[in-house]
């Protein structure tokens, strides 16, 4: 059994899935710490299925299908910031007719530009054993860029989530965070399409988040340990697909569930709050 | 839309010299209205180093939209305001909510607006009798102890200018006197300005330099002996309240001690 695991995780296309997983986890989970604090999970949602409007797109213009992707998903989380800042229209309202119809609108041209096959259910719900080299240097790339970032201007992200007016009176520049932010989010969603899905990818951003935050003290704490309990969901989601023989995407939430829920119900296990 | 040009809207008579040296704070004619409503109307006010105006006026008043102006946060749509160049102002909001699954200690909540000055920052705490809580979640401590942490976040910015609104909220009436007693102390010592908002008239009067009474327009403004006695004053929150601050309203030469005794005050 050792011996088939070793094999199973030196074997080239594992190898691939496991780099790309694990990485997307590790910025996931304080990426994923922001969304839980400021109550965005509808919004990556609404971001995730505008990317398969992306992908119809790109279809439809021949270009890059991860560029493209990665393209409308910025253009869709910059015009969701623009309609966020006019309070009189109900957000709520608006993520949920914008996700379905982009959800829609993506399914119907990617039907109608029949000329191209595309594995729809792959970016449903992941395919994550089939990324290859260009798919894995977009998510390195990506990843890179998004941890940089966040390292940077973490102090200030979590001001502004903590008290935007007291954050803008010290200084911080709140809409241009805010925007950043948001397109960090929108990036790391472009780039993970593949790996968990567009139904699957806000779960694997704030499941984990949800499980550590009840075992941390502060905010540092709680993305750390959500970088962790992804990376664990990873894994596990990776060893399960193999041996149980289902898809790996929704191995990888459904493992994350189970520690959240572990954490939910028992949360003593591991608390050191206060 | 005309606006009622009167000067008895004008709070301060310097506002014709923004410049001087001494403001660091300066509103001219601002006005500001919401859905069509007028909230703040021809206001003017000028604060000073070492000077403490408190806001009085009923609920609705427009008394936080007067301090958001004040602050930046929000564009008046008339009038002007002035911040004296690079000033430094500490801000202690009127609420704060914070997520429940956002696990924050006071001390890192502290550290979000001065993370290099350790000294300062234990300074502070020590200053306000806070360092017992340090470690504690943020949700966890109890009202007057978060007005206090407010408060210890607003001076790490080592301000110039110190605006609250209204600090004293969920603190016991004991700890609200010494929370007062605390900000003009806090004002002597770095020579700072404060602008806030306040319900608990008699407990603000003996330490404010300019009381400013709000009811969308400035209706009275001075010392707060003489708006006390002022009829717009009289008119706004009766002359119950008025009788009541009567008590409270004499000159502070001198301390009491625990037990009632008179202990000299020395000023400087």
């Amino acid at each position: 059994m050792i011996d088939s695991m070793v094999l199973f995780f030196t074997t080239n296309f594992v190898l691939y899935a496991l780099v790309a997983g694990i990485s997307l986890a590790l910025v996931a989970g304080p990426l994923g710490s922001f969304i839980v604090w400021r109550r965005m999970s509808y919004f990556g949602d609404t971001l995730a299925h505008s990317a398969l409007l992306g992908i119809a797109l790109g279809l439809l213009t021949d270009s890059n299908p991860q560029l493209s992707i990665i393209v409308s998903c910025l253009v869709f989380a910059f015009l969701l910031t623009l309609l966020d800042r006019r309070p009189s229209i109900s957000t709520d309202t608006l993520l949920g007719i914008l996700a379905h119809s982009s959800l829609a609108l993506g399914i119907v041209v990617l039907a109608l530009a029949d000329s191209v096959r595309v594995d729809l259910e792959a970016y449903l719900f992941g395919a994550l054993l089939t990324i290859g080299n260009a798919d894995l240097i977009w998510v390195l790339v990506v990843v890179s860029l998004v941890a940089i970032v966040l390292s940077v201007f973490w102090n200030d992200f979590v001001s502004i989530t903590v008290h935007a007016e007291i954050a803008e009176i010290e200084g911080a520049n709140v809409n241009r965070l805010n925007l950043i932010l948001v397109l960090l989010i929108a990036l790391t969603i472009a780039v993970s399409m593949k790996i968990v899905g567009v139904l699957l990818i806000t779960s694997l951003l704030i499941i984990p988040p949800a499980a550590a935050c009840s075992m941390a003290s502060t905010p540092e704490q709680m993305a750390i340990r959500a970088s962790i309990i992804g990376c664990v969901s990873v894994v596990l989601g990776l060893i399960s697909a193999f041996y149980f023989d289902v898809p790996v995407g929704p191995s990888i939430v459904v493992l994350a569930t189970l520690i959240f829920l572990a954490f939910y119900f028992y949360p003593s296990v591991l608390k050191n709050r206060n | 839309m005309s606006i009622p040009d009167s000067s008895a809207n004008t709070a301060s008579d310097s506002t014709s010299d923004v410049h001087a040296p001494g403001i660091l704070l300066a509103a001219k004619s601002i006005n500001k209205d919401f859905a069509e409503k007028r909230i703040l109307e021809n206001i003017s006010l000028t604060i000073e180093e070492g000077q403490i105006v408190t806001l009085i006026g009923p609920n609705g008043a427009g008394k936080t939209t007067l301090v958001r102006v004040a602050l930046g946060l929000l564009q008046p749509d008339s009038g002007a305001i002035y911040h004296r160049p690079k000033l430094r102002i500490g801000y202690m909001p009127q609420r704060v909510h914070v997520e429940p699954t956002l696990p924050l200690t006071v001390n890192r909540f502290l550290q979000l607006a001065n993370r290099q000055d350790k000294v300062l920052l234990s300074n502070t705490l020590k200053d306000l009798k806070i360092g017992h809580i340090e470690g504690q979640q943020l949700t966890a401590i109890s009202g007057g102890e978060l007005q206090r942490v407010l408060l210890a976040r607003a001076l790490l910015r080592k301000p110039e200018l110190l605006i609250l609104d209204e600090p004293a909220q969920g603190v016991d009436l004991a700890g609200q006197a010494e929370l007062y007693q605390l900000i003009s102390e806090i004002s002597d010592r770095h020579r700072c300005g404060v602008l806030m908002i306040s319900h608990d008239l008699h407990l603000v009067m003996s330490s404010t330099d300019e009381v400013i009474c709000l009811n969308h327009h400035i209706c009275c403004h001075g010392k707060p002996e003489h708006v006390t006695n002022d009829p717009a004053y009289l008119s706004l929150f009766g002359a119950k309240a008025s009788q009541n601050l009567a008590v409270y309203t004499h000159h502070h030469d001198h301390e009491h001690g625990i037990g009632g005794s008179v202990k000299e005050h020395k000023h400087d």
